[in-house]
């Protein structure tokens, strides 16, 4: 086994849906579409952003675009121009999303 | 029929760069310009400055642009979309006929979709049994209506197709989908039946790429971004779109960006819900049928989407007021520069306790250490740390106590830690918090009206 960083094996984009926040992932090949497929589980994603994820976080898979695409409710503060929050869209989130640390076969 | 037509994208919000739109037609051959300028929260804006003056509503950068570009659409023929007419499309498309005059341009026809203002009609909505409830909690629009601010349904792609079918040279939309502008010219042109769901979803989806302007072209790409040539006059999307629901999304070859499988792939992941439920008026799309082919050479093929039939609603977007916030910022250095911005937030909320205020929220953020990934950060040992910008927000209905915590902030220079710098600009002063409330309302109620002006 060894460690890798999600951001080796994928991109992704991440913006707002009221107080929810779309966080898309993208692999960039089908090797690792089937990493983040197997991985990136519900549980997994809502353990990564505890303490900003603060509802239910939801997951979709659209192997056509070797991606996932998770809805993180209770996210942003209120959403929109109610929201306090630096990252009120939650525009970095993809990126935060892909600091994730994830242990591979070799 | 046409064997393809060319639409490219203008503006991916208001705001965004002036002279995008310049640039996609000028810079090589398009049919159509489509422009978004309308956010969630623009419609309150736009009608608070229409109360102020009834011919005011609209986007206005509109008519500054048309008299840049209104002699070239003009001389190639290529049509212009666009729904930043906001609540006053009428007000908008009588400005743009001023710039045709003083340009001596005539035989201008424009056409405006109307009937998406339902502000004035609740009450009557209320009475014929539709609620309006709040999509997302539930909660019942009653004790809100008196506080609306706007209220607008999203139109989809139809109305513009009776505009174009019209002779209208340029359209002007209130509130419609960002996706409606790109799909109405294909149904238009390719004389598509709106009941084939799977081209509806073609035009759509293509509507997805194009809405956010240069984020399907290399903008705010998270893959290799450092690859993406000549940012400074990066090229917009342009979709090239044929009859049988292909499209290849393109750009200008002398521009700059890129268009590939990863930068189109991500934009088509923005914003996005359930992918098999993509709703919009004309359809519900189906974003994992779609197959996205790289040709090379800024050209990515996108086909075989699928769709299904349209819901019997249409989105409701209705906003109100609902309170006042202010933001604060000071910075912070090293040495302990966190230390010092945690213990000058003590201080501030003392301050704020003593004078008796009270807020819905007060948040305190530490922008530069942790604000954006919190927990994720790598929160860095204090001697490590540069410096900490310390950035304090307040929420809450009373607009003396939001005036009162913002004249607290640029004291605590004097009065607080030591090596802070960072305020200028004066005093931040309250501003008023537009709340969202999305609702759904059946289609029979209402009526979208498509009005032709000529000159």
């Amino acid at each position: 086994m060894k460690k890798i960083r999600l951001i080796d094996i994928a991109h992704g984009r991440s913006g707002d849906k009221g107080d929810a926040a779309n966080v898309g992932v993208l692999a960039y090949d089908d090797k690792g579409y089937e990493i983040i497929k197997k991985e990136l589980t519900v549980e997994r994603v809502k353990k990564h952003f505890e303490g900003i994820c603060l509802g239910e976080v939801e997951r979709y898979e659209l192997p056509n675009l070797r991606a996932l695409n998770f809805i993180l409710h209770n996210t942003l503060g209120g959403g929109g121009t109610v929201s306090l929050k630096h990252d009120a869209q939650g525009k970095t989130l993809a990126a935060a999303m892909l600091r994730m640390e994830l242990e591979i076969e070799e | 029929m046409k064997e393809k037509i060319r639409i490219a994208s203008g503006q991916g919000f208001w705001g965004d760069l002036i002279d995008a739109p310049v640039w996609q037609v000028t810079e090589g051959d398009v049919d159509y310009l489509v422009m978004d300028y309308l956010a969630e929260v623009t419609m309150s804006i736009l009608q608070k400055q229409k109360n102020k003056n009834p011919d005011f509503g609209y986007a206005r950068d509109i008519p500054q642009l048309m008299e840049r570009i209104l002699p070239t659409i003009k001389e190639k023929g290529i049509k212009v979309i666009t729904n930043g007419g906001g609540v006053n499309p009428v007000a908008c498309a009588n400005a743009v006929f001023d710039v045709a005059k003083k340009l001596n341009i005539s035989g201008l026809k424009i056409a405006v979709v109307l009937g998406d203002d339902i502000k004035d009609r609740i009450d009557e909505i209320l009475e014929s049994g539709v609620e309006l409830n709040n999509m997302e909690t539930g909660e019942s629009i009653r004790p809100y209506k008196d506080k609306l601010l706007s209220a607008n349904v999203y139109f989809g792609a139809m109305p513009i197709v009776e505009a174009l079918q019209k002779g209208a040279d340029i359209v002007i939309t209130g509130r419609t989908t960002d996706t409606g502008l790109t799909l109405a010219p294909m149904i238009y042109e390719f004389g598509w039946d709106n009941k084939n769901y799977d081209l509806m979803s073609a035009g759509t989806i293509a509507g997805h790429i194009l809405e956010c302007g240069a984020q399907s072209t290399g903008g705010n790409f998270l893959g290799d971004w450092q690859s993406v040539p000549n940012f400074a006059k990066i090229g917009f999307p342009i979709a090239e779109a044929f009859p049988n629901g292909d499209v290849i999304i393109t750009k200008h070859e002398s521009l700059g960006g890129m268009v590939t499988f990863e930068t189109v792939a991500e934009q088509l992941l923005y914003e996005i819900g359930d992918p098999k439920e993509y709703i919009t008026p004309d359809c519900v799309a189906d974003f994992s049928s779609i197959k996205l082919e790289d040709l090379g050479n800024n050209r990515v093929k996108v086909y075989d989407v699928k769709g299904f039939p349209e819901t019997e609603f249409y989105k409701v977007s209705a906003s109100y007021e609902s309170g006042y916030s202010a933001v604060g910022n000071l910075t912070y250095t090293w040495p302990g520069a966190l230390t010092k911005a945690k213990a000058a937030d003590k201080i501030l909320r003392e301050r704020l306790k003593n004078l008796g205020l009270e807020f819905d929220e007060i948040l305190t953020e530490f922008v530069g250490y942790d604000s954006c990934h919190r927990n994720l950060a790598v929160h860095l040992d204090e001697d490590l740390i540069n410096e900490v910008v310390l950035k304090i927000a307040v929420r809450g209905k009373d607009k003396a106590a939001v005036a009162r915590f913002g004249k607290e902030i640029a004291p605590l220079i004097l009065t607080g830690p030591p090596s802070v710098t960072g305020f200028a600009g004066g005093r931040p002063r309250p501003s008023e918090v537009v709340a969202y409330w999305p609702a759904l309302i059946p289609k029979t109620l209402v009526e979208p009206e498509v009005k032709l002006m000529e000159i």
